[in-house]
């Protein structure tokens, strides 16, 4: 990546002359290559975005779609969420999820790429083991998640001898989930992490190995602080990932028993589809997109500095 | 059927089609369903994804379609998507001529003005039960009629209590004696599902109802009592605690692997359990509080409802309905399909003929429509109900707690 950005640098002043001489004809051939992705992003993603946007401020009913009337509604719909009185809650466990999530995550990810890092027989094999959970669709390993929690019959509770309501306790069903949610997302940390680690030159260690250092002072003052333009990127994108998990939610508990583990995206599907209010639906997505465009943007600048370093 | 259609027609198809190109360009929303311009072929959709609903039901269609001198084409789409489809349709005004929706989600689709009320398509509803009529009202106006119906009772595993004496409870008190000397080692003693969807609600509401407790005040004495009831089989262990996770399927399979003892569950289930040779069991209504309660059950099913269209289409559509709805096919589809036919005479010759389905008929007369109490506002209604259970259930409160709350929650 950074061969290929350099590259491009040093293009221009050489080319200089050819850019100015080009002709009227190529520059349109130029805009013809790039309408169809402008159109692609156009209809696709900033048309239902404003769609939403809009449905956010009007009150939407299964009516609306019928006779294309919907009301505008001011802040009516945001009013109405807020005021819900699960809305506190599942903020909460949305913070909870996410930040359980991301941590941990990181932490097993972290520790696991540092133990690939070293060689070793079947490096290799397990390492792409370890990516199964990844490769699942969610469904799939949902399902197989609620089998194993099962509280009568499943495999966990039966190594247990102990019929823990995994699933069917208010107090337990935002745990399991998140550890469920963990599990799936240790590969793409210990993937990632991996890709920084081997960007770390061995030549500090040997130095930090010759100067007295020992393993815990190489991990601090050279693994850690060289890893921080890749941890930035993990955490982020992590983040955004993480909020917007609904599949593992919602083939375990549906957000509940409940709503213990309702998340804000569960909980807009649940005011959509469920109870048919289109615009409350909305408003809470409008408020996770502009949690995960603050995020997008953090992640942006952090790839950029990282750039900029190299 | 098929013949070549005149130039006009043709460059008319080709005029459709042009435009649906475009609205799928535009649009982006790609929906090509939008109803043809002739009168020779109606448009179906409906959910059912597992045999034997889905191989009867074309089939039964196809039927009818002749008779009227039309023909169908079938579509069916998961249930969980269903209703989006729907509301995608009814927002591109190309709703199907017939639709087979699920009973508690007719008031929204009439709400739209989509739909067309079967009396001005000429339809009567002459020797159908009135209860099943009425679950297809809205304002006053009926939008959709089942062909069948289907309702709760109570399955009992025959083996196990002849072992232990017991007659099948006819009331709550005999409900809960059986369901604590049936609950043994890994067994349990009854299966309900009280699973954080609508379905939940309709696993609830007989005994809800039955109590004397009504949709639209959550929190009365009565609601507490039939909340108290299976909180009283969790708490005390004579039914599972993964009865908030567990669906109807789900409790089916419990009670046919010999985990529970008895279960509530619909006649949909039958003929599975018919397929398993190894077991023996029974069904009669729900236990009632008192002996002199009158019990009072969900109606479940799915209607059919004619789309906005052409007075002609429209009128063909309720020929077919007409047919749907008749003694012979609604009596050839419930038999097939495990549900009680809304037409009268259908359904005392079915409950004659299959003494399974007798607990099922017996309750259709004093049947209640989800809707009929709260109409559109029945959903959100409906998920504070379920949203009370699960709270008592698997979160310990009071049910006096949970059911305050959830009253609070639909103000």
């Amino acid at each position: 990546m950074p061969a290929l950005v350099s590259a491009r640098r040093t293009t221009p002043g050489a080319h200089a002359a050819g850019v100015r001489g080009r002709t009227l004809g190529a520059r349109w051939a130029a805009f013809a290559f790039i309408a169809p992705t402008c159109l692609y992003v156009l209809v696709f993603y900033v048309y239902p975005l404003a769609g939403n946007l809009r449905m956010g401020f009007q009150d939407y009913t299964v009516k609306s779609f019928y006779t294309g009337v919907a009301p505008f509604v001011g802040w009516d719909n945001y009013r109405a969420v807020w005021q819900d009185p699960a809305f506190g809650g599942t903020v909460l466990n949305t913070v909870l999820f996410t930040a359980g999530s991301l941590a941990v995550q990181f932490a097993a990810g972290l520790a696991l790429a540092m133990f690939f890092h070293r060689r070793f027989a079947l490096n290799g094999v397990l390492r792409s083991l370890l990516l199964v959970p990844w490769l699942l669709p969610l469904v799939v390993s949902g399902t197989a998640w609620r089998w194993i929690l099962e509280t009568d019959s499943g495999v966990l509770n039966q190594t247990l001898g102990h019929p823990v309501p995994w699933l069917a306790s208010t107090d337990l069903a935002l745990l399991s989930v998140t550890l469920v949610n963990i599990w799936v997302g240790i590969p793409f940390n210990m993937v990632i992490l991996y890709g920084g680690l081997q960007g770390i030159p061995a030549q500090l260690y040997e130095a930090a190995g010759l100067d007295g250092a020992n393993a815990w002072q190489r991990f601090t003052r050279i693994t850690l602080p060289l890893l921080r333009p890749v941890t930035v990127v993990v955490l982020t994108l992590g983040l955004i990932y993480t909020l917007k998990v609904f599949d593992v939610i919602m083939v375990l508990t549906q957000g509940g028993p409940a709503d213990s583990s309702q998340t804000l995206t569960t909980f807009s599907y649940d005011l959509s589809f469920q109870q048919l209010a289109f615009g409350r639906g909305a408003a809470v997505g409008n408020i996770l997109i502009v949690v995960a465009v603050v995020f997008a943007f953090v992640y942006l600048r952090a790839t950029r500095d990282a750039e900029g370093r190299r | 059927m098929s013949y070549s259609a005149p130039p006009l027609a043709r460059r008319r198809a080709v005029a459709a089609g042009a435009a649906v190109v475009a609205t799928l360009a535009i649009g982006g929303c790609g929906e090509s369903a939008a109803p043809a311009a002739s009168t020779d072929t109606l448009t179906e959709i409906d959910y059912y994804e597992a045999a034997p609903q889905n191989t009867k039901l074309p089939e039964i269609l196809a039927a009818c379609g002749t008779e009227a001198g039309v023909k169908i084409e079938h579509q069916q789409v998961p249930r969980t998507q269903f209703m989006p489809k729907l509301l995608q349709q009814a927002s591109s005004r190309s709703l199907p001529d017939l639709a087979l929706i699920d009973n508690p989600d007719l008031a929204q689709l009439a709400a739209t003005g989509g739909l067309v009320p079967l009396s001005e398509a000429g339809l009567s509803t002459e020797g159908l039960f009135p209860s099943i009529v009425d679950a297809g009202r809205y304002e006053g106006k009926t939008y959709g009629i089942a062909p069948g119906v289907n309702g709760l009772a109570l399955y009992y595993n025959k083996k196990l209590f002849t072992e232990a004496g017991l007659q099948p409870p006819k009331t709550w008190d005999e409900l809960t004696t059986a369901a604590k000397s049936l609950t043994k080692g890994k067994r349990y003693g009854i299966a309900f599902s009280a699973v954080g969807t609508e379905e939940g609600s309709f696993q609830f509401e007989p005994f809800f109802w039955t109590a004397g407790a009504s949709l639209k005040q959550l929190d009365s004495p009565q609601a507490v009592q039939a909340l108290t009831l299976w909180k009283t089989l969790v708490d005390s262990g004579w039914a599972s605690k993964s009865v908030v996770t567990w669906t109807q399927a789900d409790i089916n399979d419990q009670f046919m692997a010999g985990n529970a003892a008895m279960m509530v569950n619909g006649p949909w289930q039958l003929p599975t359990l018919n397929g398993n040779k190894d077991l023996e069991f029974g069904i009669v209504p729900i236990p009632i509080p008192s002996p002199t309660a009158k019990p009072v059950t969900p109606l479940g099913g799915e209607v059919w409802t004619i789309g906005h269209s052409t007075p002609e289409r429209e009128k063909k559509a309720a020929a077919v309905l007409k047919c749907l709805l008749g003694q012979e096919k609604s009596l050839e589809w419930s038999k097939a399909a495990g549900y009680i036919p809304s037409n009268e005479a259908a359904a005392k010759q079915l409950a004659a003929s299959d003494p399974q389905l007798a607990p099922f008929a017996e309750e259709v007369a004093t049947a209640l429509a989800r809707t009929a109490e709260l109409g559109t506002a029945y959903p959100k209604v409906s998920e504070a109900l379920f949203n009370a259970i699960q709270a008592a259930l698997a979160g310990g409160k009071s049910p006096q707690e949970a059911l305050a709350a959830a009253q609070a929650a639909v103000k």
